[in-house]
Order: structure tokens, then sequence, then C-alpha cells
């Protein structure tokens, strides 16, 4: 049915770029006269039906630099499995030619060189040229959004997610889903999505009090696209309640629902869909396990996990596309649909070079009106930095090595946790520091930096409980994030092992001493999921340490070792 | 901060309660297990128990079974110190042998619904839910 050969033929479309020749400013500009936009758009429509996803842009509205994962392991029957392959690895398996675009794109390697010769990526402008294009090219291509999309910026916090609202608005989606959304609070997400133009999809969004599906937000929508019925059934992220403070939704409760995915599957197929899109919110190994499970799901549109993939990965008759974060990527997806059956699939991740594709000047205007009130304090310069500062990494990243060093000084502590989420742009070394930057990796409605006692054991009992939330080894007992970040502290990981037993070796870095379980230690953090926490908000912490280093030198972090990966 | 003593030592006794109990509750549970089926062996299929896989709320976690034909279901939380959540008991005119309801979990466990069906015989189904603190996302 699917030939293996119209596989080749899209990976070789995104990595039969051309490579670029060297660094520095003259292969930059080589570089961006070799890509051009068309070389990032030319596909070859097919079918009669497109998608088009974009997920978890986390707000980021104007170009960004963004570093893909260096570590990100799977365990069980993901492990050494996509997406759970990086660097090196990760471009043999497709292919990618080293210092090449899509090396830049989609691995972490040479990255602050490469962001030199490449610059920044993504942007909702750019965003919106590519969605043109495809539309000019198919004018009833579905446009969906996967969620994460009203949260992580300063604009968006002081805004309420209005700034995203407005331009992701006059992009015209058709569909979108949900996660981040839900800690603006349930009264300003009901706001918003009362007044949305296109549907609010999750079939597992539910109402906590009586467990039944909530009224406003619906599981699936119907629409008529090149002929064919087309059900987008929606899976916001499951675990909102858990990872994320439930008493901001309290009226919701989400949970995978696979019983009721497949109900809803057999619901659309009965009422005559012919293609089957899920707009999925779970996570890249949940979707794989949810397409094992719940029959009838023609493709997944994966959000989440922020994996970005150069093609779908294939589980029994489901395809599964991972479409990146940050507003660097977007999927197009071109699907033959014949006879009531899906019978082909042409894919491609357009990465969103942003000194590549001309911004739509009209979303330019509209992002510049919603960041101007705040312009002077978004441009503010707060420090620079000699070190490349990027958040992706099971374990650790700069940022959060950045982070928890603010912490410790700030709030006089002994040890220091940050949350381990997944979005957050890259600053390359050199750059100075504004103050959007770091609203950008640290903006949320529960941002205060706490203060606490906790003994050697309670420590233990929370790294314990966080990686098994990563590295269970069953996919559906997985939240998706990375590993809090630990600061002041060094510790040993087994991932293999089960709850309990996989951290050992727990260190207080200033004494080399080993953590004694009944001992208390002072940690700071930020990000808890309690409510009433107290403490200044996070960013005025990194704003305040970051003014007194003036310029950040970071040391390479090595206080974690990783056995079993 | 509130999160400093109170939550953080009930979740930090919650924790590791977990690690202590299963012993002690298995046993329970298996006794319980053995009350209800008189020792017989209990097969696979014909009954549906749905659990979160992961508790929103430790203490009302929502369960939900199903066994067309039985005449009883048990419904345990093996890892509870008293495993014992509910047994439903159908009569001749009951419509469906399902039954709904919302139970405390003490910690990660497993939980086991039996069905007793009209020949005699026994299902089983079990589900593990898990009992997090929590607190980070993508």
């Amino acid at each position: 049915m699917i030939s293996r050969r119209d596989f080749l033929q899209v990976s070789m479309a995104a990595s039969a770029l051309y490579g670029a020749s060297g660094f520095g400013n003259w292969a930059r500009l080589a570089a961006q006269q070799a890509l051009t936009q068309d070389d990032l758009l030319k596909f070859d429509t097919f079918g009669n039906v497109s998608l088009i996803h974009i997920t978890d842009i986390h707000a980021q509205l104007k170009p960004i630099y963004f570093r893909e994962p260096e570590i990100n392991l799977g365990v069980g029957a993901a492990k050494g499995q996509m997406p759970h392959v990086t660097g090196a690895d990760f471009r043999k398996a497709y292919g990618i030619e080293d210092g090449s675009p899509s090396a830049y794109a989609l691995t972490y390697n040479d990255f602050s060189a490469l962001a030199q010769t490449y610059g920044r990526v993504g942007g909702m402008d750019r965003v919106a040229t590519v969605v043109n294009a495809i539309r000019a090219e198919r004018p009833d291509a579905l446009l969906l959004d996967g969620g994460d999309t009203w949260h992580g910026s300063y604009t968006c916090h002081h805004t309420q997610g209005q700034d995203v609202v407005n331009v992701m608005n006059a992009l015209k989606p058709d569909a979108m889903t949900f996660h981040w959304e839900f800690t603006l609070g349930s009264d300003r997400v009901n706001e918003i999505v009362e007044g949305l133009p296109f549907a609010a999809l999750g079939q597992n969004i539910f109402d906590a009090e009586w467990d039944e599906p909530a009224e406003l937000f619906k599981p699936y929508k119907f629409f008529e696209r090149g002929g064919v019925k087309v059900a987008v059934i929606g899976q916001a992220f499951p675990y909102m309640p858990i990872a994320n403070p439930g008493w901001m939704f309290p009226e919701y409760s989400f949970g995978i629902r696979d019983e009721n995915m497949q109900a809803m599957v057999d619901e659309v197929r009965a009422a005559g869909a012919e293609l089957v899109v899920c707009l999925s919110h779970n996570g890249f190994d949940v979707d794989k396990k949810m397409a094992s499970k719940v029959k009838g799901i023609d493709v997944i549109l994966s959000g989440h996990t922020h994996d970005a993939l150069p093609e779908p990965v294939q589980v029994e008759q489901t395809f599964i596309i991972a479409s990146g974060s940050n507003s660097k990527f977007v999927s197009r997806v071109d699907l033959d649909v014949r006879d009531g059956k899906m019978m082909g699939i042409r894919h491609k991740l357009i990465p969103i070079f942003a000194d590549v594709i001309t911004p739509d000047a009209t979303i330019t205007q509209l992002i510049d009106e919603q960041r101007a009130p705040y312009k002077a304090e978004l441009e503010e310069v707060i420090g620079t930095t000699d070190t490349l500062l990027y958040r992706r990494g099971n374990f650790n990243g700069s940022w959060d090595d950045l982070i928890c060093d603010a912490l410790i000084n700030e709030r006089e502590a002994d040890i220091a946790m940050s949350p381990g989420v997944r979005w957050g742009p890259s600053i390359l070394p050199g750059q100075e520091i504004t103050r959007e930057d770091i609203w950008n990796v640290t903006s949320m409605s529960y941002g205060k930096a706490y203060r606490s006692e906790m003994t050697g054991e309670f420590i233990h009992t929370i790294l314990e409980d966080v990686a098994d939330n990563l590295f269970n080894p069953d996919p559906y007992y997985q939240q998706g994030g990375d590993m809090v970040r630990i600061g002041g502290m060094g510790y040993r990981i087994d991932i293999t092992k089960p709850q309990g037993d996989r951290i050992t070796e727990m260190t207080l870095l200033k004494t080399g001493e080993a953590i004694d379980p009944a001992k208390t230690y002072v940690v700071a953090g930020w990000a808890s999921v309690n409510e009433a926490t107290e403490g200044p908000q996070i960013w005025d912490v990194v704003e305040s340490h970051i003014k007194k280093q003036g310029t950040i030198k970071l040391d390479p972090n090595n206080s974690v070792t990783v056995v079993g990966a | 901060m509130k999160f400093t003593r109170r939550e953080a030592l009930a979740l930090g006794l919650g924790a590791t309660a977990v690690a202590m109990l299963p012993m002690r509750a298995a046993a329970a549970a298996d006794e319980a297990i053995a009350a209800f089926t008189g020792g017989a062996d209990a097969g696979e299929g014909g009954i549906t128990l749905t659990a979160p896989e992961i508790a929103e709320n430790g203490n009302t976690v929502p369960v939900s079974v199903d066994a067309p034909g039985a005449v009883s279901i048990l419904l345990l939380a093996t890892g509870n110190p008293t495993p014992g959540v509910a047994q439903f008991n159908f009569g001749e005119a009951a419509g469906s042998q399902a039954a709904s309801t919302r139970m405390r979990l003490a910690g990660t466990q497993d939980v086991v619904a039996i069905a007793k069906m009209a020949d005699g015989s026994f299902v089983k189904a079990t589900s593990t839910v898990k009992v997090t603190i929590g607190g980070c996302g993508g």
C-alpha cells in the first residue's frame, strides 16, 4: 500500500538541502543564497487531502535559536528507537550530512557554529508564509494546532495568552488540542475557548465531578476535504492535573482514556469517516502505544515531547508525525484517500529557517502590535553569556544550570530544583540576555521560587518519583517531561531499575559529602504544583542573579552519572 | 510555603509507605480473593476494569468494572491497608453487570476486580494505578 520509496523521497527532500561549506559570516551568506524558500517548501502535491501540523510553539512568535537534545533516552521497547536517537546516530538514520541545514535543525552537534551559519529558526510570520504556500497548492488544507500554544513568553503571560490567540487566529487553524493552556486557569481557558473561531478538541477532557465528557471541548470534528470525509479527534495532554497544578482547573479531568478513543474512532467510522486523524498531545511514546491499542486511526499528529522527525513512524496501520516545538517546524502531510481508505502518504518536516523564509508582512505587523506595549521591558539587556544556553536533555541543560545557580545564590540554598520542562529557546555564546530571553525559559502562572527544608530521604523520594515519570518502561505511565534538574547535588541514576532503586550516590557538591537521609537540607525550587506556594517569581530571581554576574560563564555539568543507557 | 512541611511530609510518608506496604497488604488481598473464590482459579477475559494509569488525585480515583453475565464482582485495592473497596451483587433482573465508584489509594498499586459468573467460574482483571508527586511537564 505505502511504499518505502515514498519515505525515502520524503527524507531526501528534507536532507538534500545544500550543505554548508564552512562556518562564519561568509558561509552564512553562502548558505542563505544556496538555501531558498522554494527548496524548503518544495513538495509534489499528492493525493487529495493535506494536513498542516504545528505544535508546542510555547508562545514563540518571533524567530529564536533552538538546540535539540544530546541526551533523550528511551527505555523498554523504546530503547534506541525514534525519537530516542540523537546526534550522529540521528543523522545516520536519516542520511543527513554533517554541517547541513538539516543537521543544524535536527541535531545538537556544533550548534553554536552552525547557528552562526544558518541563523534563527521559527517565527509565526514565517510559519504563516509556509501555511499560505501550502494553501496556495491545496486551498482546503487542514491546519491543526497540537497545543502548548498559549504559554511561554513575557507577552503571553502579561496578556494571559491573548497575544498568541490573536496571532494564531489570523493563521486560521481548523482545530486545536491543549496542555499548558489550562495553566491560565479554567476561567480564562473557558473564556478563550468560547470565543475561538475553530474547533477546541479533546476526547479525554472530562468533567471532574461527574467523569463525563466536558461540554466545552468536543471529542472530534468532521471536515469535508478534497471530497473526503475527514474526522479529526483531539487528545489533550493526559496528565494535566498531575504534571501541572490541578487546583488551577479543578473542574477538569483528563487521562489517556484509550477505550474512549476507540469508541470515538468507531463512532466517526460508523458516521462515514474515510480518514481518521488524531491531533494529539500525548507525547511520542504514548502515541506509539495508543496506536498499537486503538484500531482505525490513520494518522496521529503527535505533540508534547517536542520531537522533530523527518519521517513518519508507522505502528501497524497508523502513521505518527512529530513536528518539533517553539515554531521551529511545520509538518505537511499529503494523503491519498480513496474508497474510504488511506492509500498513500507523503510527508515533509519543514524547518522554518527564519533568514530564508520571507515573513508574511501582515502577521509580522500583528506580532509587533502584540509586543508594542511591552517593547522596552522585553528588550532590556540583563547580561551577556559566554556559554551556550539551552534547555533540552534528559538530566540537565545549561539554562537550568544557570537557573539552579540563581536559586542557590539568591535564595541561600544547599540544593536547587528546576522542573524538567522541554520548552525554552537557546542563547548563543556572545549573545546578550534580554528580559524576554529569561521569560522565554521561565514564564508560567505558578513560577514562585520556594525555599524549603527537605530531608535527604524526601529529596530521594522526589528524584525517584520524577525518574519513574520519565523511565517507566510502560509509556502510559510516563508524563513526557525530563528529569528534575538538580543544582548543588550530584547523583547516579540507573534508568533500567524500578522506582525506588534508580537513584543512588546522592552527594552534596559543596562539601563532597553523601546526602544523609535523616538530615535536613535547604532546597530552593520553582514551579511547585502546590497551591499557595510562596516566594519571589523565578524570573526575578534569575534576572537578579544574571545582573550580578554580568557575563555568564558556566562549567560543564558532570554531576549526574547515568547508567543503563 | 505550604509545600515545605505538612504536604511534603505527607507525600514523603505516602511514598515511603508504599515501599513497605505490598508484602502485608498483598497477603490481605490474597485472603480476600480466596474468601471470594473459595480458592478457585480465576480466568482472563470477560471482565473489563477501567482505571486511570496515573491517579489525578489518590484520594478519589474513579474506577469502573464491567463483567457481562456476572452475579457478583469483588473490587480490591491490593496495596491499601484494608484492600476491600466494594463487592457488587447483581440480581437476575439486572440490566447489565457493571458498576462505577471511586476509591482512595495509599500509593502506587494494583487494583484487582474478580467476577463470579453464573456458572460459578471466576474471571479477573488487574490494573496498575500510579500515585505520584508529579510536578514536571513538557
